[in-house]
């Protein structure tokens, strides 16, 4: 039977629910103003809410001093290029944990979930190091390699959950009519785990989309991305919020789209499994 | 039509093309001035035929990744912009190539150099870095409302002056602060307003035996002062001000004074940003009468990283940018109140910039006030004026800057933070093997 709940409590909650989502998304709306402000609004002590003077000049400042669209390039061959890695790597690796585990299978979990609790500045000098040695500096290659590195652990916990859903008997049953281990992982496995694949996939795309450290650390131009294109805009001396906000806004614009267009399908992989 | 001799030959005239053109590889800093200077360097490679390949960074992550890089030996780039903090510590550890070419260049006229700031980027006589703009900090103030307080500011004032005029400056129901300084936890932010401040009061970070000093009168009566000031007449939460935050409250008239780096004169005289531009005046920043004053020294300035493969590339880059043509081509452009300032003796005996930059006067005076060889009134091992040229100095320098804000913020009294200061810098001092 259906729970009836008053009208004053689903009016209370939703209330509640648009204020929680307004407040984060208060950030966005503050940078989205402001890059349509000049300068001397975007810092003035009693702060305009919506832009007096209404002007462009920030984009056309950014777009002259900076070249947006070769860090967007870059920024797209990272984060596609290292999830697809990832999930190259990521998805036999869960399916081996979920399906075939041994004594071990938790530790080894818990190990790679650890490495991502150590800050990244502390293995800084050894990467580097490394980094310059493969002549991997300033190259797409090396970025999309540490990213693919440091998103890894999140990919196979985040696989492995998902596949943990699947029951072994579909498996087991694929097996006894012949199939061999690549066609139970790319023909069974994989299409019945698309929603946990999927949102793996946004989710890797938009946290490597959003890395800032190793993306400024280990370039120098040649294959910045927007991370460091924003970057460039920050500046302790002098005014720089509105044109700030114009390269955020830049920055963050195709990551947005992307989020909006594939909510459902973020939402439907994040919830999977979540009522069993 | 076959299309695979055409692609062929098109691959091997871009391979040709990329060999052929050298690049080099430039990190800076966001600030106007530089940002004047990436556009104009299309005359460079025009000039050379050199390209340039630029990375501009925030000056806290710019600093990060220029050291990792040459601490590395990594070779991204080869030029750096750096201060004067760094400079004598890199040129110790043998990582920056001398400018050799620069000075023996009777063309660039090394001798027209400002000498505090030559100085300060030279170590046993050779110069490993050169100015870019250079600056010092001074007094900016509203002389409406120093004339309202029925007071004139001298030109070159003591702290006590400055005590007296920011009080009767102060009118909260306007909200009108006599007095803006810097209160932003950080080596670069309060600590180097707060040194240059302790050098006019006879303070010192160490004495000649490494020995932190906080536990001097010296040092109290500089954060006794300060303290005093700030609550009498400074702005509400002044411990999370730095530049920024003071320059909008001048620019929106909400300061009565500000001491802060020269380089803001022409931001708070712009009418285009500053509700206060034709109000401002200049003078020199306050002493005790003790024979040094409470600026500082800086030059943003390049350098070749031992680890660049194009070296003499890059030393003609510095050359471009840093000799009395650049400023021409600025002026050309964009008028002389533009030109990088604080660098060349010609600049500010040139009339045209005399007439266009009226803090040009007082600007240079800030900068001859300071010595970096000799930044106290009692010896001390180190150079440098709001800093102490030793690696350690950035995280020690932040530590007690987190103090001295704390204290700003009412979280603890200052005999408390100074106690703090002096453990925690001993602490330091004698990890870091200065003190055995």
């Amino acid at each position: 039977m259906a729970r009836t709940v008053p009208a004053s409590t689903r009016i209370g909650f939703t209330a509640l629910a648009w204020l929680i989502a307004l407040l984060l998304f208060s950030p966005i709306l503050w940078v989205l103003l402001t890059a349509f402000k000049t300068e001397a609004e975007a810092i003035a002590a009693s702060p305009t809410f919506l832009p007096q003077q209404f002007t462009l000049e920030n984009f056309a400042a950014v777009q002259d001093r900076s070249d947006y669209f070769k860090h967007a390039f870059n920024s797209i061959v990272v984060s596609v290029g290292s999830t697809l890695l990832g999930l190259a790597i990521g998805i036999p690796a869960a399916w081996a944990m979920a399906f075939a585990p041994t004594r071990r299978t938790k530790d080894v979990l818990m190990w790679m979930l650890s490495t991502k609790m150590m800050p990244a500045v502390g293995v800084l000098i050894p990467i580097y190091l490394i980094f310059r040695d493969l002549r991997l500096l300033d190259t797409l290659q090396g970025l999309t390699l540490i990213m693919t590195l440091i998103n890894l652990p999140i990919i196979i916990w985040m696989l492995y959950t998902y596949f943990k859903e699947i029951p072994v008997d579909i498996l087991e049953a694929a097996r006894m009519d012949g199939a061999e281990l690549w066609n139970e992982i790319v023909h069974v496995l994989v299409p019945m785990a698309v929603p946990g694949i999927a949102s793996t996939l946004l989710l890797n795309v938009i946290l490597a989309w959003n890395e800032a450290f190793w993306t400024i650390t280990l370039t120098s131009g040649r294959a910045g991305t927007l991370t460091a294109f924003i970057s460039s805009f920050s500046s302790p001396q002098g005014l720089f919020l509105a044109k700030l906000s114009a390269a955020s806004l830049l920055a963050i614009a195709p990551i947005l789209l992307m989020g909006w267009f594939s909510q459902k399908q973020l939402v439907r992989g994040l919830t999977f499994g979540a009522v069993k | 039509m076959k299309l695979t001799p055409i692609l062929v030959g098109a691959f091997t005239l871009a391979l040709a093309a990329s060999a052929s053109a050298q690049t080099i590889t430039i990190a800076t800093v966001n600030n106007g001035d530089m940002i004047r200077m990436q556009g104009l360097s299309d005359a460079f490679t025009a000039e050379t035929g050199i390209e340039l390949n630029w990375v501009v960074l925030e000056e806290n992550t710019l600093r990060q990744n220029v050291t990792t890089d040459i601490a590395t030996n990594g070779g991204q780039y080869d030029v750096m912009t750096i201060g004067t903090y760094e400079v004598p510590i890199w040129a110790r550890q043998d990582w920056l190539v001398p400018l050799d070419a620069l000075t023996s260049d009777a063309d660039y006229d090394v001798d027209d150099l400002l000498p505090p700031i030559r100085d300060g980027l030279s170590v046993d006589g050779k110069l490993y870095a050169a100015p870019f703009y250079g600056e010092s900090s001074f007094i900016m103030y509203r002389k409406d409302l120093m004339e309202k307080a029925g007071l004139t500011m001298p030109e070159a004032p003591t702290w006590e002056f400055i005590g007296q005029a920011a009080r009767a400056m102060t009118d909260r129901a306007n909200d009108i602060n006599g007095i803006c300084l810097r209160g932003k936890a950080g080596w670069g932010e309060n600590m180097a307003f707060l040194t240059a401040m302790s050098n006019s009061f006879g303070a010192r970070w160490f004495d000649e035996n490494w020995q932190p000093q906080f536990n001097t009168p010296e040092w109290k009566n500089t954060l006794d002062t300060y303290l005093g000031l700030m609550a009498d007449a400074g702005p509400a939460g002044a411990s999370s001000n730095g530049f920024n935050e003071n320059l909008t409250l001048f620019q929106q008239g909400k300061c009565g004074m500000w001491i802060d780096a020269t380089v803001a004169a022409s931001f708070v005289t712009n009418p285009a940003d500053s509700t206060v531009a034709d109000q401002v005046g200049f003078a020199l920043a306050p002493d005790t009468g003790l024979g040094k004053r409470g600026n500082w020294l800086w030059a943003w300035s390049l350098a070749i990283p031992k680890s660049s493969q194009q070296q003499d590339a890059a030393a003609s880059f510095i050359k471009w940018a840093t000799d009395k043509a650049y400023l021409e081509t600025v002026a050309a452009q964009d008028g002389w109140a533009n030109v990088p300032p604080g660098t060349r003796i010609s600049l500010y005996e040139n009339p045209e910039y005399q007439a266009a930059a009226p803090f040009a006067e007082m600007t240079m005076g800030s900068i001859y006030a300071a010595d970096p060889t000799h930044p106290t009134v009692q010896p001390v091992p180190y150079v440098g004026v709001q800093f102490v040229a030793i690696p350690e100095f950035a995280g020690i320098a932040t530590n007690v800057g987190q103090l001295f804000s704390a204290a700003l913020a009412g979280q603890m009294s200052a005999d408390d933070a100074l106690a703090q200061a002096q453990d925690a810098t001993l602490r330091d001092m004698t990890r870091a093997g200065y003190i055995k």
